[in-house]
């Protein structure tokens, strides 16, 4: 197979794979991504007609430019002492998943799956729910549950599954699941919480409540079914839903072109499902809340869905069990154009005069004392490895609302 | 005190692993989060982080050894003011290539199954219809002398697969990982680098998307192995595997059909809980028109897929986690294929006749170790294939024990074991002398923490107490 066989003449077929732009080996390149000025793309009405804003799903809406300056129609969602608070956020999830990859290195945990280059998208978002919304998230927003002030310490014993894991040692680290933070169970089974969330907000319409659902999937699992059934339901019965792509380059070793095709972008995926479909720079803190809001808007005034896909990169692996090198080159997230989402928020602070390296400084030790604490507290329960465990008797309960009698007599002759 | 460094385990699953390179050298300070070293896993090359501080008294494994197992002494850690006299002479312990060698494979590697296909006359009874004879062809004779090779089941399945690649331009395999990645577990190690992207192809992620795309391929003519990361994520594709692959000869009249291989790992492995880990056996064996596999041994693993890449029809491969990474003897042959359908004794006895198949023969391998110290003589037959069921060998076996046990990690309802124990009781109620006992899982979804995961999964206590309790001892 050569490519000049590609626009051959009618005869002998060939098969066309996708291949990255660079392998390990190679000097990392992102000119193909088309980088817009900050505050260059237009903020249309809530209400505006989908078929007119069609570009936008081929854009990247951006609130801070290089300067740190918040630019633009859609900057401006946040006063300074929201973005601090924001910025605190973003560095209590990136200080949890530097312990708690060390934990998992450290035989503590089996497994951990970190959010290094993507915590504003997130962060950022939970700040435009209300109490009583639902997330059906993907194994990557854990800044949904720290941004919505779930305690870091019942995180920590559901990732060590001691005798205080509030799932009682029965799921995978870090799947949590916190109903009355919004966060629902999260599935090793990709993509099917993204049609759920579908179902739940159709629900909440049917029931004439005033809740609103959001849906997350990576630009992996868009190639799932659940996805584009997801997209029919949500359109055809204009569910209050926010659907998320968070569009990290990456699924484990394959290149996000693998599951775009010929799309162009994720978000134009929603194009043919008449949803207006909007492009973020997911390392942008204000431009994914002014997004996240312009949605949740939406949604809440009964008006329809709204697609958003986040561009950001994964700086880390996959997951512990994963190791990039194999397939990217190493330097690939220091040329990432975007850069990092940390960074940028505290240098807009600083510009405005509202933040300084010495109280940045200061904040990086608060958090770090604060996650210690939470870790020595989740460790006086049991590690994996270590101190106190799941109780078996509790292994019978939960598989049915009300215990049946087969599995009382299993649990009997297990002896617990 | 010194304090040792061990070889970290980095998956629950891990065993062993190559100590690649040293960063730091003896006599080089170190604090906490510190990489000391790079370690190869079969899945993996990962960083080992010190974990406390102090200064490298010694490195006792030098870079470049392989198969260091997990736990394995490999640097000494001294702390301010300790100097490397301190250590005592704890030489590490050599790692050993062959400690996964289960002890009971006498008769492993391909060796002959029961030759016998006298069909099973169900007792004297009139009233049941005759049998058709079954046939089966029974495993190839190894030719005397041929050479044994220690292989894992992981290097066995990619055998399997790069050998009939290379037989038959038309086998490719695709999934997610495949390629570039070589396989989640690297089962489709190096293929990449031989076939080339035409023939390896990673997928999107949508297993309901590649296994229509595998069916329509083999409709078309090719032979596709379609590699799930695991079978948990196939539920979505249950729809193309049984409704398409499985009944299309059938309701086109026998025009088309659909020559193709669904594999992957099924079952537990260690710590990955209710959604990845449950044990499709019994699921895949209701439905006509699919062949299932589930192999335990190297050997059987590389015979039978051939075997099932060559089929003309779909075939369930059933593959393990766990024992990927256990080495058994395989005949190094230029082309060795087993039958699908046909049971191996894994060994012979006479008091009483356990049967198993896949990671259920490692609890029943232990168990009849244990069962000999108290004198009691298991036959254990290893199915290997669910559908076809090779139930004639397992009743010539209960004709001349009276008692059987069987093994599976599943869910006890509907089981493959209540299946068997039907039809035995059904075909040979007279022979037997206790009633059957089924060993299965605990009837809930598979826990995460190590303690439930345990007490969920079948352990060789109960297998040995099984046997005792049909044997009345």
């Amino acid at each position: 197979m050569t490519d000049d066989m590609k626009f051959g003449l009618p005869g002998k077929l060939s098969l066309h794979v996708p291949e990255p732009e660079v392998r390990p080996g190679g000097k990392p390149d992102f000119s193909n991504v088309t980088i817009p000025k900050a505050g260059s793309v237009r903020r249309p009405e809530v209400d505006v007609d989908p078929e007119t804003i069609r570009d936008l799903a081929f854009s990247i809406i951006r609130v801070l430019n290089r300067e740190g300056e918040a630019v633009g129609p859609w900057a401006g969602t946040l006063t300074n002492e929201e973005l601090m608070e924001g910025l605190k956020h973003m560095m209590l999830l990136r200080t949890f998943d530097s312990r708690m990859l060390m934990a998992q290195r450290q035989g503590k945990t089996s497994f951990y799956m970190q959010h290094l280059g993507e915590e504003a998208v997130s962060c950022a978002f939970r700040r435009a729910l209300l109490p009583g919304d639902m997330n059906f998230p993907t194994y990557r927003q854990a800044g949904l549950l720290i941004a919505g002030g779930y305690p870091m310490v019942e995180m920590m014993n559901q990732i060590y599954s001691n005798d205080a894991d509030p799932l009682k040692g029965r799921q995978l680290p870090i799947m949590y699941s916190a109903k009355d933070y919004g966060f629902f169970t999260i599935s090793g089974n990709l993509a099917t919480q993204y049609v759920q969330a579908v179902g739940w907000a159709m629900a909440s319409a049917i029931k004439n409540d005033t809740k609103i659902a959001a849906g997350w999937i990576g630009d992996g699992s868009t190639a799932e079914s659940d996805f584009h059934s997801a997209l029919v339901f949500a359109s055809t019965y204009r569910a209050p839903v926010i659907l998320n792509v968070v569009n990290n380059q990456w699924a484990i070793s394959t290149f996000q072109g693998v599951a775009r095709g010929g799309s162009g972008t994720f978000a134009a995926r929603g194009l043919g499902y008449g949803l207006p479909s909007l492009r973020v720079d997911g390392n942008d803190y204000l431009a994914v809340h002014a997004v996240a809001k312009w949605a949740a808007e939406r949604a809440r005034r009964n008006i329809g869905p709204t697609l958003i896909e986040y561009v950001t990169y994964r700086v880390g692996a996959h997951s512990t069990s994963d190791d990039p090198s194999a397939y990217r080159p190493k330097e690939e997230s220091e040329a990432w154009p975007l850069g990092d989402p940390v960074i940028r928020l505290k240098n807009h602070l600083i510009r405005v005069g509202a933040w300084s390296e010495e109280r940045h400084k200061q904040m990086e030790a608060e958090i770090r004392d604060t996650v210690v604490a939470a870790q020595k507290e989740a460790e006086r329960h049991g590690t994996l490895h270590s101190g106190g465990r799941p109780s078996m008797r509790d292994m019978f309960e939960g598989v049915y609302a009300e215990m049946p009698p087969h599995l009382k007599r299993q649990r009997q002759q297990a002896g617990v | 005190m010194p304090i040792d460094i061990l070889m970290p385990a980095l998956s629950p699953t891990m065993e062993e692993g190559t100590l690649s390179k040293w960063l730091k050298q003896e006599g080089d300070k170190v604090t906490s989060g510190d990489v000391i070293a790079e370690i190869e896993t079969d899945k993996a090359t990962m960083e080992v982080e010190a974990v406390d501080e102090g200064v490298i008294g010694k490195l006792l494994v030098p870079a470049g050894t392989e198969n260091v197992k997990v736990n394995t002494k490999i640097a000494v850690l001294l702390a301010e003011g300790e100097s490397a006299d301190s250590i005592g002479s704890s030489a590490p312990s050599a790692p050993k290539a062959d400690a996964d060698t289960p002890a009971a494979t006498s008769d492993a590697a391909g060796g002959k199954a029961r030759q016998s296909a006298e069909e099973p006359t169900a007792a004297s009874d009139s009233k049941v219809p005759a049998q058709p004879k079954l046939d089966v062809a029974s495993d190839p004779d190894i030719p005397a002398g041929t050479e044994m090779v220690t292989m894992t089941v992981r290097e066995a399945l990619r055998d399997a697969m790069a050998e009939e690649m290379r037989r038959d331009e038309d086998v490719f395999v695709m999934g997610e990982e495949v390629a570039e990645y070589q396989g989640a577990y690297k089962i489709t190690q190096g293929l990449l680098q031989e076939f080339g992207p035409r023939r390896v192809v990673d997928t999107p992620i949508t297993e309901h998307g590649f296994a229509g795309v595998g069916v329509g391929a083999a409709m078309a003519g090719l032979k596709p192995i379609v590699e799930f990361m695991t079978f948990n994520f196939a539920m979505q594709a249950i729809d193309h595997i049984i409704n398409s692959a499985a009944k299309t000869l059938y309701m086109s009249g026998g025009q088309m059909g659909a020559p193709i291989v669904f594999r992957g790992p099924n079952g537990a492995a260690a710590r990955v809980a209710a959604q990845h880990s449950q044990d499709y056996a019994a699921w895949y064996s209701q439905i006509p028109g699919l062949k299932v596999v589930m192999p335990y041994t190297a050997a059987d693993a590389k015979g039978l897929l051939k075997a099932a890449i060559r089929d003309p029809n779909p075939v369930i491969f059933l593959e393990n986690e766990i024992l990927y990474g256990h080495s058994f003897e395989v005949p190094k042959l230029d082309d060795f294929v087993l039958p699908i359908g046909k049971a191996r004794i894994h060994k012979t006895g006479n008091d009483v006749t356990i049967v198993s198949w896949g990671i259920g023969m490692t609890y029943s391998v232990k168990a009849i170790a244990e069962l000999e110290k108290e004198g009691i003589d298991v036959e254990l037959i290893d199915l290997r294939t669910i559908r076809p069921m090779d139930l004639p060998t397992v009743i010539e076996s209960v004709k001349k024990t009276g008692r059987l046990v069987t093994v599976e990690e599943g869910y006890p309802q509907s089981s493959v074991g209540t299946e068997i124990a039907t039809r035995v009781m059904q075909q040979a109620f007279d022979y037997l002398d206790a009633p059957i006992l089924t060993i299965a899982g605990k009837d809930v979804p598979m826990p995460y923490a190590a303690n439930l995961e345990k007490l969920a999964l079948p352990n060789v206590g109960e297998v040995v107490q099984a046997v005792k309790t049909v044997c009345y001892k």
